[in-house]
């Protein structure tokens, strides 16, 4: 037995020693953005909301769908904020169908989100959540708690780290980047400097676009973080004095038995 | 109830003469909530409470999500997606339902490992073990079934895997395989059921609490010293006891109350960090996922499922005697079944005559190297199966059974146990008394 425990602690040191090849697949570089909502009080900043908004109308949507999204939810408060009319203006400029009337026609602050239309180029509502998985090293989630790492660190790192590297394979083009799994992508680099320009007067480096738009999508795919910190710090604060009432309760309780036993 | 003296309910208005002769329900509770408890517990004894919240927090939210969630392929992920975005407070409840099944595990290996240490399972108290182990593998059961029903990449092709167990039982695995999932494959008929099975299991479960509960109480709580109260009066009886009420009621909110600011920390803060965000795509049954990976409370037993490969010399050993009939495969099923077998056949295994891990110097050594080896499976269960990993699998997994087949039988034997306490008063005098160096807790 203590020869296989002794065993078994040589391999875990063999192991943290063993460093990189561990990861597994190819290398994966992923950048560590700041972004404003991060972080247990972190809020979404809604003029980059907005701007990540124009860079998905602009660019991403003319493949990709948000088909989980709503066109009213751009008026959530700690959204994009944007009033009605703006909404139902914007709403206007998209095509859904309508079963009812057996054709498409302009959507409307109820309709969601048109779906993707290409059939590879998946749905992005969720995106943010579906590529949260850096529990690294080791599968430990380290850089998840620490340095808040996760899918929009992602989404942004994949939009940023073409290496301008192309190849060939079975009639389809790949491109190099140096954040998707595996090394090669078959999306062509969707941005460029000073591809959108912001209302707003905001840089439009590649670098900036990313950010905002992966902001973006991290607001569709968790709208309602606000509120859950919210709710989390009330819960947090309420039981914390709850808890501290019940541990001078408990020890008042306590105190004429363990008295008896001390004097006993 | 228990074989502990105590006082008994007396009915003393005339109301409650009148409703005891007709329906004891208030003697029974009074009886339940008074038993007579231990005064030396100490803090690993508050999980049992902790359990209880947990159940009724599932059931509570489960029946919330229920009434918006939709069971069909093509509908249940958008459903759960609308109950995150536009049913009010839909994301907390369903967050607090995902967590939730995460305190659940926690608090449920913490308890069991408790169990563990201090002898509980040992007699009188085999049968509240029993239970106990039944409800472990109904809540595994429900966990499972519970993921499944978002309907994401990892809720299908997790079914997948796990199903495909049932498929290895040589003969008739896919006969059992398509009767479990209702078709050939994972589909409509797999989430129908496991829907249906997913709501009711936890009232099972509710069931068999009472029961883990009335057992316990026919015996009494064990102890940190695992000697047993004296029963020769209610005088005695009274100088190891307090009622559970109020005493260890208020110990316990305040544990479960630490506990909950955790918890809600984790359900505010990082809602998604125990979870897996392949489950945030939708199922595909057409893309399977790099490494499918189950929730974290199974990674030990399916460590242990994988870390029997072909290339073992024991499975070469059983495949051979057997002539084939058990396979790779087919040993790893076994095996992860047989670890929580021989988890629920502990009391039967262990043959010391001193029942807490306390008053065990060998025991204690062996029973550290258990809880570390758990979280090794834990971990390298979420590992690729590759090297060094499945060797660490293979090692820990070796170590599982061999505490409860080997170290377990033998230390009863090897062992010199130090002599515990007389009395359960001793005990606790000795922790609060003048004679002992432990400072009051003033």
């Amino acid at each position: 037995m203590i020869k296989k425990f002794a065993l078994t602690a040589l391999a875990a040191l063999a192991l943290t020693s063993g460093g990189a090849y561990a990861a597994g697949g190819g290398e994966q570089h992923i950048e560590d953005f700041a972004f404003s909502f991060e972080g247990p009080f972190g809020t979404f900043d809604q003029n980059q909301l907005q701007r990540g908004l124009k860079v998905y109308t602009e660019v991403c949507s003319a493949c990709h769908g948000l088909k989980y999204l709503t066109f009213r939810n751009l008026g959530d408060e700690g959204g994009p904020h944007y009033s009605d009319d703006e909404v139902r203006a914007y709403a206007s400029g998209f095509e859904v169908f309508d079963p009812e009337l057996d054709d498409t026609r302009p959507a409307t602050p109820a309709d969601h989100f048109p779906p993707s239309n290409l059939e590879n180029a998946p749905d992005l509502t969720l995106m943010a959540k579906a590529r949260a998985g850096f529990h690294g090293p080791y599968g430990l989630g380290i850089n998840q708690i620490v340095k808040g790492m996760g899918g929009p660190e992602y989404i942004a790192s994949i939009l940023t780290g073409y290496t301008g590297k192309e190849k060939e394979q079975a009639g389809t083009t790949f491109y190099e980047n140096t954040a998707f799994p595996g090394g090669w992508i078959a999306m062509a680099p969707p941005l460029d400097d000073g591809l959108v320009e912001f209302d707003d007067g905001h840089s439009n480096s590649l670098h900036h676009m990313a950010e905002d738009v992966s902001a973006f999508l991290m607001w569709t795919a968790e709208p309602k973080m606000m509120a859950r910190k919210q709710a989390g710090f009330t819960g947090v604060l309420f039981l914390a004095i709850f808890a501290c009432l019940m541990y001078l309760t408990n020890k008042r309780l306590w105190a004429p038995v363990k008295k008896k036993a001390k004097e006993a | 109830m228990a074989g502990i003296p105590h006082d008994h309910y007396e009915p003393k208005t005339g109301i409650e003469k009148w409703l005891h002769s007709r329906l004891n329900v208030v003697g029974l509770l009074y009886d339940t909530l008074m038993i007579p408890t231990p005064k030396n517990l100490n803090w690993m004894w508050i999980w049992g409470i902790v359990l209880v919240f947990c159940l009724v927090l599932q059931i509570a939210t489960g029946v919330v999500l229920v009434m918006h969630y939709t069971p069909h392929v093509d509908l249940a992920f958008a459903s759960i997606e609308h109950i995150m975005r536009d049913v009010n407070g839909g994301h907390m409840i369903r967050y607090m339902h995902m967590n939730g099944a995460s305190l659940f595990f926690v608090a449920v290996y913490a308890h069991i490992f408790r169990g563990l240490y201090y002898g509980s399972y040992k007699a009188p108290r085999e049968v509240t073990w029993i239970i106990g182990m039944l409800i472990y593998l109904l809540m595994m059961g429900t966990a499972f079934m519970g993921y499944v029903l978002p309907w994401g990449q990892m809720s299908f092709h997790g079914t997948a895997v796990i199903t495909g167990l049932f498929g290895a039982i040589p003969g008739i695995g896919e006969a059992i395989q398509t009767w479990l999932l209702g078709a050939t494959a994972v589909g409509q008929p797999a989430l129908n059921r496991f829907f249906s099975l997913h709501y009711l299991l936890p009232f099972v479960i509710a069931g068999l609490v009472i029961v883990h509960v009335w057992a316990f109480h026919s015996t009494g709580n064990n102890n940190p010293t695992g000697v047993e109260v004296r029963r020769g009066s209610k005088a005695e009886a009274e100088k190891d006891t307090l009622p559970f009420w109020p005493y260890f009621v208020i110990k316990d909110i305040f544990a479960l109350a630490v506990i909950l600011v955790v918890f809600f920390a984790i359900v505010g803060f990082m809602p998604n960090y125990l979870g897996h965000p392949d489950n945030y795509i939708e199922a595909n049954p057409l893309a399977t996922p790099a490494h499918i990976v189950p929730e974290w409370y199974f990674l030990p037993f399916y460590a242990i499922l994988r870390a029997f490969t072909a290339d073992v010399w024991a499975v070469q050993f059983v495949s051979f005697i057997t002539g084939g009939i058990i396979d790779a495969k087919f040993f790893g099923v076994l095996a992860m079944f047989g670890a929580i077998a021989v988890m629920a056949l502990a009391p039967w295994l262990d043959t010391s005559s001193v029942r807490s891990g306390r008053y065990r110097p060998m025991f204690k050594w062996w029973f550290a190297v258990l809880c570390v080896d758990f979280m090794v499976l834990m971990w390298v269960g979420a590992r690729p199966a590759e090297f060094p990993y499945d060797w660490i699998s293979l090692i820990a997994s070796a170590y599982w059974f061999a505490y409860f087949l080997v170290i377990l039988p033998l230390l009863g034997v090897l062992e010199k146990p130090d002599t515990p306490p007389a009395t359960i008063e001793d005990d606790f005098k000795a922790h609060y008394g003048k004679s002992s160096d432990a400072t009051p807790a003033e």
